[in-house]
């Protein structure tokens, strides 16, 4: 008798653990039941993803989970996607809270594709997460359509399953840099300097020999430690090799740190890009020192991406306009849009128009249509690589660059300064 | 010491193959990622337990051993091309020997100077990984997709790392349970009470200090090893990440600080608690708050763990929980 | 490598020095009194940079330099109250459960302010102007933060020598059952110096909300910065703190002009670890 409580309780326990995650998954999709009109079959469209309701990621992933539910609220009510065969599909959404912690998505992604059964997979935000996320769905051989991963190295790896909506890291500052020699085409010193994390060190990796090519002279390179929030000493170094610009940075914190201490030590560097920071709202609560910083974005409100944009590239424009989901997203969220909603609202166009392109479900099939896919949204353009190494790469959207300036109210704002297409403003240099 | 009534090992390690192979014959994957974090919580609780629940050293960074032998092997496996097992092996030695060299002159110090040396080492690696360019710096190591083609595909490098780490927790358990029950166990617990007496009475403390935190050392760099095969990517944030440690020793204190079953009760419990606040929509805003809330409850009121406080209450279990 | 940098490093280093002293004299003093690492420290330290932002941004608009005595007062009562919550039934448990228990303060610290404030960074915009000699530059904000940060330092040194409550705390700490055969209520005290080292870090926070911008994940980095200041100087000692900030700042400030500034971090690690095993007692010896 004894023995076996022991052997029990120990069952207990372990057996609790194993079955414990399980449970109220956060599906929060449209109801199954097709409400139009039309006689044919509704089906249910099961995607999975995970979210960071918590943790460092919050912020922007809240931001993408609001894209996505957008598109769902609007593919819901215009009755379902229609596929070539009459069925409907109504997509239903089901997501977890990750945490921002990767071991978490690398768990609750094999539960939504093995306990919840989706169809295809969308990603996490941030591009550690979305690494994590893309290994276990390759693993087990279904889609995943990414926003909110923008790491070179990730799409690298030889993956077949996996589609990148970003514009990938070594994107990021090439845009910049064109729009600095445009802007100014004396400009012969620059100074590159990142976070030494992933995403920030792939970024300027292809950077710096962009900017070699281009005629630049490196004067300084060199990565700080993440966590990093007094720059002074570094920027004395910087300021020590007189550069004419300064281009990169990191992510939220470090990147609003750098650029107040730009302005405390008074630099005067005639340009300065910086990653991640400045196409956020709150980058102006430092207030001047955010003046005439220029960001790489993937998305913002003032782009026009339309028809005729479309048309001179030969190629389909697909979906709403970037008006249309700015007041639909406002409507629905009492808030602007980022870059970060508006990817995950792309990544969901995407996928709608490989299904309807694809005439279903079925992985092989989705993967067919995606790989062919050359299209313009919202969001601009979309196609992926199919070369065997880079395969799922994003490889025809660019990236769109805002500077903040001040309006003749003497309030700072986000211009969109570059490409000359989409701009809202002329790009200034930096006093 | 009090002789066994049930035979705990062969009892526990029948326990743990019953349970690992649940999943795979009922074909249920997500239960298998389940226990694949819970055994390597295992892992992880049970052996900073051998350093910290038998000879009293409270390492904070102990995942360092983690991430060294995650970086180990996996630069074996990547650079170099070797196979998993023979990668997981050979990257224990390394991380063995510099838990040896570490140890020597860290386990001089007494309490909390230890555990703050712990700290500094694991964030000094940490640093110097994301500075190292031949482990790939803050980009870390990746795995091209091809590799687990050698392994018949993705899903059986899956599984092989499954039965892995299967093997690596009963593998600790064991030799825990075995260090309990020997005279080097009475040793480590005899330098734990009060290492003074304890020179006294004859003990040379160095050595078997310096053993039990070599030995500490392996199994954590074993199960590195295996977590980051399994991920396909290693970097310098995620391997040596602080958190992780804490986190194995708010298992510990749960389970039963220094009994052998207690590591597994509180691995098991904490993973349970975890998966079940973040997946509740109603607590998952609070999990944390929660989290912090319950372990100070239990470092209140019941601080021998759950074990600890079983054996406290029912004497007879001590012949049955070691 | 360019000298022309060294002195306005120098400075710069030196003058954060002050305020990451401040901190770790709180965390010090916690120590030196009772013997518990205060996991919590990180965490409270950005509470003190948000009592200074919630009170900045909201409907009064208060000065961030009020918000400073604001985060020492609230500071202190925090701490009184975490005392009693989370140490007062185990403050003779050993080490591990102490160290245990502000850890789950610490989660739960965390766990409410990032549901409350999410991880979006904020800043707290002050502008005191700043003076320029020669390249070096030294930002008013920055020499206010040393100001308060000496001002802060000698209270606490006025408290501990020259009153009554500060004898007793240091006769606590000295020897507990001493000072309760004396008449002194050892609970109290303790409780007090918990609240008082809570105070201190809030204010390190605050004085640090008007230097960077922030969230309420930031009090781990400083967390760290500071066990590696209070070993340097001395566990216990907050003289040693004091003087371990300053040294540790004056490094980050001096080397960055050597090495690349990726390898700082390396150093400071490779000090605390040398400094522990060479001469545990810190630069100025540990206190009882």
């Amino acid at each position: 008798m004894r023995p076996t409580r022991i052997v029990a309780i120990a069952i207990v326990g372990l057996v609790a653990a194993a079955c414990g995650g399980t449970t109220t998954p956060q599906a929060s999709g449209a109801p199954t039941s097709g409400g139009s009109a039309a006689p044919a079959v509704s089906k249910a469209l099961n995607i999975g993803f995970t979210n960071s309701q918590t943790g460092a990621q919050q912020v922007a992933s809240t931001k993408q989970t609001e894209g996505i539910k957008l598109w769902v609220d609007q593919v819901t009510k215009a009755g379902g996607i229609k596929l070539k065969d009459g069925t409907v599909l109504m997509p239903k959404v089901t997501f977890y809270d990750d945490g921002s912690a990767t071991d978490r998505v690398q768990q609750l992604y094999t539960k939504l594709i093995n306990d919840d059964k989706v169809d295809v997979l969308l990603s996490p935000y941030s591009s550690s997460l979305v690494k994590a996320a893309a290994v276990v769905s390759e693993q087990n051989g279904k889609v995943m359509i990414t926003a909110g991963g923008a790491d070179d190295a990730t799409m690298e790896q030889g993956f077949t399953n996996i589609y990148q909506v970003y514009s990938p890291g070594s994107k990021y500052l090439t845009g910049a840099i064109d729009l600095m020699l445009k802007l100014d085409p004396s400009i012969k010193k620059v100074a590159i300097v990142n976070e030494k994390d992933s995403f920030s060190v792939s970024v300027v990796t292809a950077a710096k020999p962009y900017a070699e090519s281009k005629g630049l002279q490196v004067v300084v390179n060199q990565g700080y430690d993440t966590g990093t929030t007094d720059f002074a000493p570094f920027i004395n170094q910087i300021v020590a090799a007189a550069p004419d610009a300064i281009i990169g940075g990191g992510h939220l914190v470090d990147g609003t740190a750098f650029a107040k201490a730009l302005k405390e030590k008074n630099v005067s560097a005639r340009f300065v890009a910086l990653l991640v920071a400045p196409p956020e709202p709150t980058f102006a609560d430092i207030g001047d020192a955010a003046n005439f910083t220029v960001g790489p974005s993937q998305w913002e409100i003032p782009v026009k991406y339309n028809e005729a944009a479309a048309k001179a590239l030969n190629i389909p424009f697909y979906g709403i306009t970037s008006d249309s989901f700015t007041s639909a997203y406002r409507a629905m969220f009492n808030s602007a849009p980022s870059y970060h909603s508006a990817g995950g609202f792309a990544a969901g166009l995407i996928l709608q128009r490989a299904l309807e392109d694809a005439g279903s479900t079925d992985p092989a099939k989705l993967r067919a249509s995606l790989d062919k896919t050359d299209v313009m949204t919202f969001f601009g353009r979309t196609k992926f690589s199919t070369d065997a190494k880079t395969h799922g790469k994003q490889v025809a959207h660019d990236m769109v660059y805002i500077q903040w300036q001040k309006g003749s109210d003497g309030k700072l704002a986000a211009q969109v300064v570059w490409p000359t297409e989409a701009k809202t403003a002329e790009a200034q240099l930096r006093k | 010491m009090k002789r066994m009534r049930v035979p705990f090992l062969p009892a526990i390690v029948a326990l743990l193959a019953v349970l690992a192979a649940f999943p795979i014959l009922t074909n249920n994957p997500s239960m298998r990622e389940e226990l694949f974090l819970v055994f390597m919580l295992v892992t992880l609780a049970s052996s900073i337990n051998i350093i910290m629940g038998y000879t009293g050293y409270v390492s904070f960074g102990h995942i360092v051993f983690f991430g060294l032998g995650g970086y180990f092997a996996f630069y074996l496996m990547q650079i170099q091309g070797w196979h998993f097992i023979p990668s997981l092996i050979v990257a224990a030695i390394p991380s063995a020997v510099i838990a040896a060299l570490i140890g020597f002159p860290i386990l001089r110090l007494r309490g909390a100077y230890f555990a703050l040396a712990t700290v500094g080492i694991n964030e000094a690696m940490r640093v110097v990984f994301n500075n190292w360019d031949l482990f790939g710096g803050a980009v870390g190591m990746f795995f091209n997709f091809s590799v687990y083609t050698q392994y018949g595909g993705a899903k059986a490098a899956s599984e092989l790392a499954y039965y892995t780490m299967t093997v690596v927790a009963i593998a600790t358990i064991t030799v825990s349970y075995l260090i309990k029950r020997s005279k080097f166990g009475l040793a480590l617990m005899a330098i734990r009470e009060d290492q003074d007496v304890a020179m006294i009475v004859g003990i040379r403390p160095s050595r078997p200090k310096i053993a039990a935190y070599v030995i500490s050392a392996v199994f954590p760099a074993m199960a590195g090893a295996t977590f980051f095969f399994k991920n396909g990517i290693i970097e310098p944030g995620h391997a040596f990440e602080l958190l992780r440690s804490i986190e194995s020793l708010v298992m510990v204190v749960l389970g039963g600080i220094g009994t052998v079953a207690g590591p597994i009760v509180g691995a098991a419990a904490y993973e349970w608690l975890r998966g079940f606040l973040i997946t509740n929509p109603a607590l998952a805003n609070f999990q944390l708050f929660l989290a912090g809330l319950l372990l100070l409850v239990t470092v209140l009121f019941v601080s021998s763990g759950l074990v600890g406080w079983l054996r406290e209450r029912f004497p007879v279990l001590r012949g049955y929980v070691p | 490598m360019s000298l022309e940098a060294l002195i306005p490093s120098a400075i710069d280093g030196l003058m954060l020095g002050f305020v990451y002293g401040l901190a770790a004299m709180g965390l010090t003093l916690i120590f030196g009194v009772m013997r518990v690492i205060n996991l919590s420290h990180g965490p409270v330290i950005a509470l003190g940079m948000f009592v200074v932002y919630t009170l900045f941004t909201g409907p009064l608009g208060v000065n961030p330099y009020l918000g400073i005595v604001a985060a020492l007062v609230i500071g202190l009562a925090f701490g009184v109250v975490e005392y009693f919550v989370a140490l007062d039934r185990v403050i003779n448990a050993p080490e591990l459960t102490t160290l245990l228990a502000t850890f789950s303060v610490n989660l739960m610290i965390i766990g409410i302010a990032t549901s409350v404030f999410t991880t979006t960074p904020r800043a707290v915009d002050v502008s005191l102007g700043s003076v320029g000699i020669g390249n070096v530059t030294v930002l008013g904000t920055h020499a206010v933060a040393v100001l308060v940060a000496i001002v802060v330092a000698a209270g606490l040194y006025g408290l501990l020598f020259r009153t009554r409550v500060g004898k007793s705390i240091r006769a606590v700490a000295n020897n507990r059952a001493a000072a309760e055969l004396m008449g002194i209520d050892s609970r109290r005290m303790l409780a007090l110096a918990f609240g008082i080292g809570t105070s201190l870090a809030m204010v390190s926070g605050a004085l640090l909300s008007t230097l960077f911008p922030f969230n309420p994940l930031s009090g781990t980095g400083y967390e760290v910065k500071s066990f590696v200041i209070v070993v340097l100087g001395g566990l216990g000692n907050p003289t040693g703190a004091l003087l371990g900030g300053i040294v540790i700042g004056l490094l980050e400030g001096v080397t960055t002009v050597f090495i690349p500034v990726s390898w700082v971090p390396v150093l400071e690690y490779v000090i605390f670890i040398l400094i522990l095993l060479v001469r545990p007692a810190g630069l100025l010896g540990a206190r009882a």
